[in-house]
Parts: C-alpha cells; sequence; structure tokens
C-alpha cells in the first residue's frame, strides 16, 4: 500500500474511434436494436425512393402543355405548370412591363440582407446604408418619380412582397422587442404595465385578426382625409405582432443573467443604459439566438396571412395565378411544391445563419 | 470628522417588513484605514459594505461616502461608485468579454479615457495581480484564482479611493485563496481605504487596522487586531473565535 508513486506515460487508444469506418460501426451497428432500426430505415428508402423520384423527375412534364400533363397525372409531377405560371407566382400582380423594378428592388434587399449578416460590417453607418436602400426598394417599387409609372400597392406582390415584408417586421420588431422586454423587467410600475398589456393583448389574439383590424378597423379611427396606405397598416401589423413574441424571447434571456453582473457593472459606475448595452444585452440576447430565430423563420412564413386582406405575396400570387385559368387549377399541388421549395430554401438559409451566430456568440465560452 | 471617508450614523436596514439586517450601525473609517469584517452568516456584514456604494439602500440613518450622503440620487451614486472598487464572492467578471476587455470597459465609457491608454493602464493593474499574459483570454478559461485576481484588478482600473471586499477567498479552492490574499496584502501598502469581509484571519492579522465582528445586524466588538484576537471582550466573540481558529 505504500509504493511509491509511478507517473503513467500517455498512450494511443486501442481501438480506432474516429473515422468513417469506426463512426458507420458504432453509429449504425452498434447492438442488435441499432442495426435493426437501420436495416428499417434503409428499407424504406430503397421502397419509396424509386417512385418519388419517378414522379418527381423522371415521368414528369416539363412542357407547359396542359393536356401533356392532364394525361400524365398520377403518373408524373406536371412542373409545366411552373413554366407556364412561374412569372405570376413570383412577381403577382406587379405590371408586366415594369417587372424590373420588383426583380432589381428585391435583388437590392436581399444583397444588403447578406452584406448585413457579415461580421464586420456591423457598423452604425449600416442602418443608414438600411434607410437608404429600404427608401429605393419602396420608391423603385411605387414609382411616381424620375419618370417611372405609378405602381399602388396592391398591385405588389410575390416572392418581393414577401420579402419585403418579412425583412421590415423583422428589423423593426427586433429593436422593439428588447425595448418591450426591457420594460417589463422595469423598476417602474407604470412602464412594466404598459408593456405587460402590450404583451398579453398581442398574444392573445391570432395574426389574422391583426392584420383584420390594421386593414379594416384601423381607418376608422382616423380623422377623414387621412388615409395610410394599407401595406403600411399590415406592416405595423406584422411588426407589432411579432415584436410582443420576440419580447418574451428576449426577456427569457434577460432572466438568465446572473445579479451578479447588473451588481459588478453597477459598482463600476455604469448607468444602467451602458450596462444593459454592454454587459447585460449581449449576454442574454446570445443565449436566445435559437429561440429568436425560430421567431424570424415564422414571421417570414407568416407573412402569407396577408393574402386574407388582398395582398397578394407569394401564397397568395401562387393562388391567384392558378384559381384564375380553369386548365391550370388542378396542378396546385406542383404550384404547392414549387413555393415550398422556396419558402424552404430561405428558411434553411435563416437557420444555417442562426447556427454560424450561434458559434460566434459563444467563443468566450470554448476553454 | 473630516478624515473619515466612510461615515455610517445610526444606519438601520430591513429586507421586507420584519427581517431587521443592520441595527443602529455606527461606524467611521478614516481615510487609507483597513478594516476586516466577520461574523456568522447572515450577521449583516456584507450588506453593511454594500451600502457603502449603496448595491443596498438603508431605510434610516446617514451614510456618507467621501462626502457624498447616500440617497435617491442616481447621479451622485454613479459619481461614489467610480471612487468606490468592489471584488465579489463569485468574481462577477463579464464573461462574453475578454480579461483586457472587462478592465478597459469602465475606463473607457465611465471615464471617457482614450482606448490605448485604457488598454496600457489596464496592462498595468494586470501585471500587478501577475496575470497579464492572461489578458487576451476569456474569464471562463481562467482559474478561480486567477478570475479573483482579475476582478480586482478591474476595479483598481478606476484608481478607487475605496475598494470594497466581499468574501473574496470563500469560492476558492485552497490553493487558490494564497495568490489572492497575497495580491490584497500588496494593495493593503497602496493606501487604499479598504473593508473587507472575510474569515481569513491570518490576513486580518497582517493587514488590518481593526477588526469589526458582527452578528444579528449589530456591531458586537471592534478592536485592532491584535488585542481583538488575544483579548476579545464580549463571550459571543470569543465563541465565534473559538470555532474558526480552534482547528
Amino acid at each position: 500500500m505504500s509504493a511509491v508513486f509511478q507517473p503513467i506515460a500517455a498512450r494511443e487508444a486501442p481501438i480506432k474511434m474516429e473515422g468513417f469506418v469506426p463512426w458507420i460501426k458504432h453509429n449504425l451497428f452498434g447492438g442488435w436494436r441499432n442495426t435493426v432500426a437501420t436495416l428499417l430505415g434503409l428499407a424504406v428508402i430503397v421502397h419509396w425512393l424509386p417512385p418519388l423520384a419517378n414522379w418527381l423527375l423522371f415521368k414528369a412534364v416539363f412542357v407547359p402543355d396542359s393536356d401533356v400533363c392532364q394525361s400524365a397525372r398520377e403518373i408524373g409531377a406536371c412542373w409545366g405548370v411552373i413554366t407556364e405560371k412561374h412569372r405570376l407566382i413570383i412577381l403577382g400582380r406587379y405590371p408586366l412591363a415594369e417587372q424590373w423594378r420588383p426583380e432589381i428592388a428585391t435583388l437590392l434587399l436581399m444583397g444588403l440582407l447578406i452584406f448585413s449578416c457579415i461580421r464586420k460590417f456591423w457598423k452604425p453607418w449600416l442602418a443608414l446604408l438600411w434607410l437608404v436602400v429600404v427608401a429605393l426598394v419602396f420608391v423603385l417599387m411605387g414609382g411616381g418619380v424620375a419618370g417611372l409609372t405609378r405602381v399602388s400597392t396592391d398591385q405588389w406582390g410575390g416572392l418581393p412582397l414577401t420579402i419585403m415584408l418579412a425583412t421590415l417586421s423583422i428589423v423593426f420588431a427586433f429593436p422593439i422587442a428588447v425595448v418591450v422586454a426591457l420594460g417589463r423587467r422595469s423598476k417602474l410600475p407604470a412602464i412594466r404595465t404598459v408593456c405587460v398589456i402590450y404583451v398579453e393583448l398581442i398574444r392573445g389574439v391570432p395574426l389574422i385578426s391583426v392584420l383584420f383590424m390594421a386593414s379594416f378597423m384601423f381607418p376608422l379611427f382616423m380623422p377623414p382625409g387621412v388615409s395610410i396606405d394599407v401595406l403600411l397598416r399590415v406592416l405595423v401589423g406584422i411588426t407589432l405582432f411579432s415584436a410582443a413574441y420576440m419580447a418574451e424571447i428576449v426577456r427569457g434571456g434577460l432572466q438568465a443573467i446572473p445579479k451578479g453582473q447588473t451588481e459588478a457593472a453597477a459598482t463600476l459606475g455604469l448607468s444602467y443604459w451602458q450596462t444593459q448595452r454592454k454587459i447585460v444585452l449581449p449576454q442574454a440576447l446570445a443565449l436566445v439566438v435559437p429561440g429568436i430565430m425560430n421567431n424570424f423563420i415564422s414571421i417570414f412564413k407568416d407573412t402569407s396571412l396577408v393574402t386574407i386582406v388582398s395582398l397578394y405575396e407569394l401564397t397568395g400570387a401562387m393562388g391567384l395565378a392558378l384559381n384564375s385559368d380553369a386548365n391550370w387549377r388542378p396542378f396546385k399541388l406542383e404550384a404547392y411544391l414549387f413555393i415550398a421549395a422556396i419558402y424552404f430554401a430561405f428558411c434553411f438559409s435563416m437557420s444555417r445563419y442562426s447556427l454560424w451566430i450561434e458559434k460566434q456568440v459563444n467563443r468566450s465560452k470554448v476553454r | 470628522m473630516a478624515d473619515n471617508i466612510i461615515s455610517f450614523e445610526k444606519v438601520n436596514k430591513w429586507y421586507g417588513n420584519n427581517f431587521h439586517v443592520l441595527r443602529d450601525i455606527d461606524l467611521q473609517v478614516a481615510r487609507g484605514e483597513r478594516i476586516v469584517i466577520c461574523g456568522p452568516s447572515g450577521s449583516g456584514k456584507s450588506t453593511l459594505i454594500r451600502c457603502v456604494n449603496r448595491l443596498e439602500e438603508h431605510q434610516e440613518g446617514k451614510i456618507t461616502v467621501d462626502g457624498t450622503e447616500m440617497t435617491d440620487d442616481v447621479k451622485a451614486i454613479e459619481a461614489v461608485r467610480k471612487e468606490v472598487g468592489m471584488v465579489f464572492q463569485q468574481f462577477n467578471l463579464f464573461p462574453h468579454l475578454t480579461v483586457l476587455e472587462n478592465l478597459t470597459l469602465a475606463p473607457t465609457w465611465v471615464g471617457k479615457m482614450p482606448k490605448a491608454e485604457a488598454e496600457e493602464k489596464a496592462m498595468q493593474q494586470l501585471k500587478r495581480v501577475r496575470i497579464s499574459e492572461q489578458a487576451q483570454k476569456f474569464p471562463l478559461q481562467l482559474s478561480g484564482g486567477q478570475q479573483q485576481r482579475v476582478a480586482i484588478a478591474r476595479a483598481l482600473c478606476l484608481t478607487p479611493k475605496i475598494m470594497l471586499f466581499d468574501e473574496p477567498t470563500s469560492a476558492l479552492d485552497p490553493e487558490m485563496i494564497k495568490e489572492v490574499l497575497d495580491v490584497m496584502v500588496e494593495l493593503a501598502g497602496l493606501g487604499i481605504t479598504m473593508l473587507c469581509v472575510t474569515h481569513e484571519m491570518g490576513f486580518a492579522k497582517a493587514v488590518a487596522n481593526r477588526v469589526i465582528f458582527m452578528d444579528q445586524g449589530q456591531i458586537i466588538e471592534q478592536n485592532n487586531p491584535h488585542e481583538f484576537f488575544s483579548n476579545p471582550k464580549s463571550d459571543r466573540t470569543k465563541d465565534f473565535l473559538s470555532k474558526i481558529l480552534g482547528h
């Protein structure tokens, strides 16, 4: 029992722990339950994949001919409907001759979005750039100046409208959410109460009814002669709606910050706003990145509800394009798959970006 | 007395309606004095020093810190806080900022110091606590003792007149306590007024001018360390000392 201490030198693991074959062995065929699950999974793929591929691709009809499509029903998908209707689906009722305008506006907005995703551009002038680009987008879409013909907002539609509504409501909802979340934790009862009432009222009603009120009820309260554009009203509706949800997510993050952090900031002489800005919010928001991004993604898809107030964004435009044409109406499934793919592309990029952000903000936690 | 940097006059504080945590506290602290406060948990010693920079509000009596009375005046409190450094039991470093950023935050944002100057000063403080090679790391990448030394350096960056220590070594492994105490002993030579809640009696003997014993919200006994340890007056103090020095 009194043996002298002998250091043991580190050695390699006796079996290979990393690499492709060990991974397969361990994850797909480790134990009989695991093996059965793998084989079942393979069987499902083998059984379903060929017919799916046939319907989607090999037996699908790509020519914009509704008769050919009709004869291929149940056998192959009719992508001809997309070939035929893609302009209407993607751009909605915007005048055909002017379609370069929403195209450029959307490219501008998307470019700015991608630009804003890059960390080294997170500078104060980025906010200014946003103002400029958003103004440009509205001028380009609306026209009425610089020789552009006027296109009223009820003719805006399709993907440009979806992107615009989603982007602007996200950009405005986020700061509102942060302020409301801070307000709910304020020491002043008046501020706290206002924030609680706002959040609970908005959360208590469906988005559809908010949009309805924004579009039909709100004008009743305006003084005669004053009218605010329906697009703007809807934008405000979606923004306030999402801000209420996001505020609760942000508040969750704020709750998780230990009291010691604000005390330490206080002892250093930082004011309330300095403390929130430099200490509390950076940590709280880092904690809730997945929740916030969840919300962004659902805003993007919830824009499809504006159809009920006669704004035809991507989903609405698709309905418009097909419902008005008896020849193509039977092929709604394909059209739905098409817009689903568009939605998916956007939402999936957002979720990938969220993962990257998470990595960025968690750098300090890597030991 | 003009030379008293901190003054408590008949201070009373309650948590809620019933928990009377500070009872008629009278305490005068001279400029440059080093005081160790000890006592059982719940005796109000942490609350006492947290009243100095108004992390806690008192309900009765008067607290004056470097000529400013502690009231609801936010601006006055923020001004006092710039002169009062504080070190916590749980370090309370900002985990999302590097060590260097932790130190430069207040000087650049509160003291409006240029960044380069703040960084230079921060590096001096990090050298003082012997941790300058960790400047670019994040707090959670350091050991507890290192984190606490960073916390001390952070408090020193505002060149405080008063330093408050709230059980600075209680959350540390035994091996790390010494490295933190060594730094604190060095600080004692700087002439900063120190109020230190701790049970490190060796530290009290080495650096304190005065030791205060508290129990149930009252100051039971205060004396210079030699008298306090060799000749305690009250039975409660004797009992306490026998428990913490007994093994």
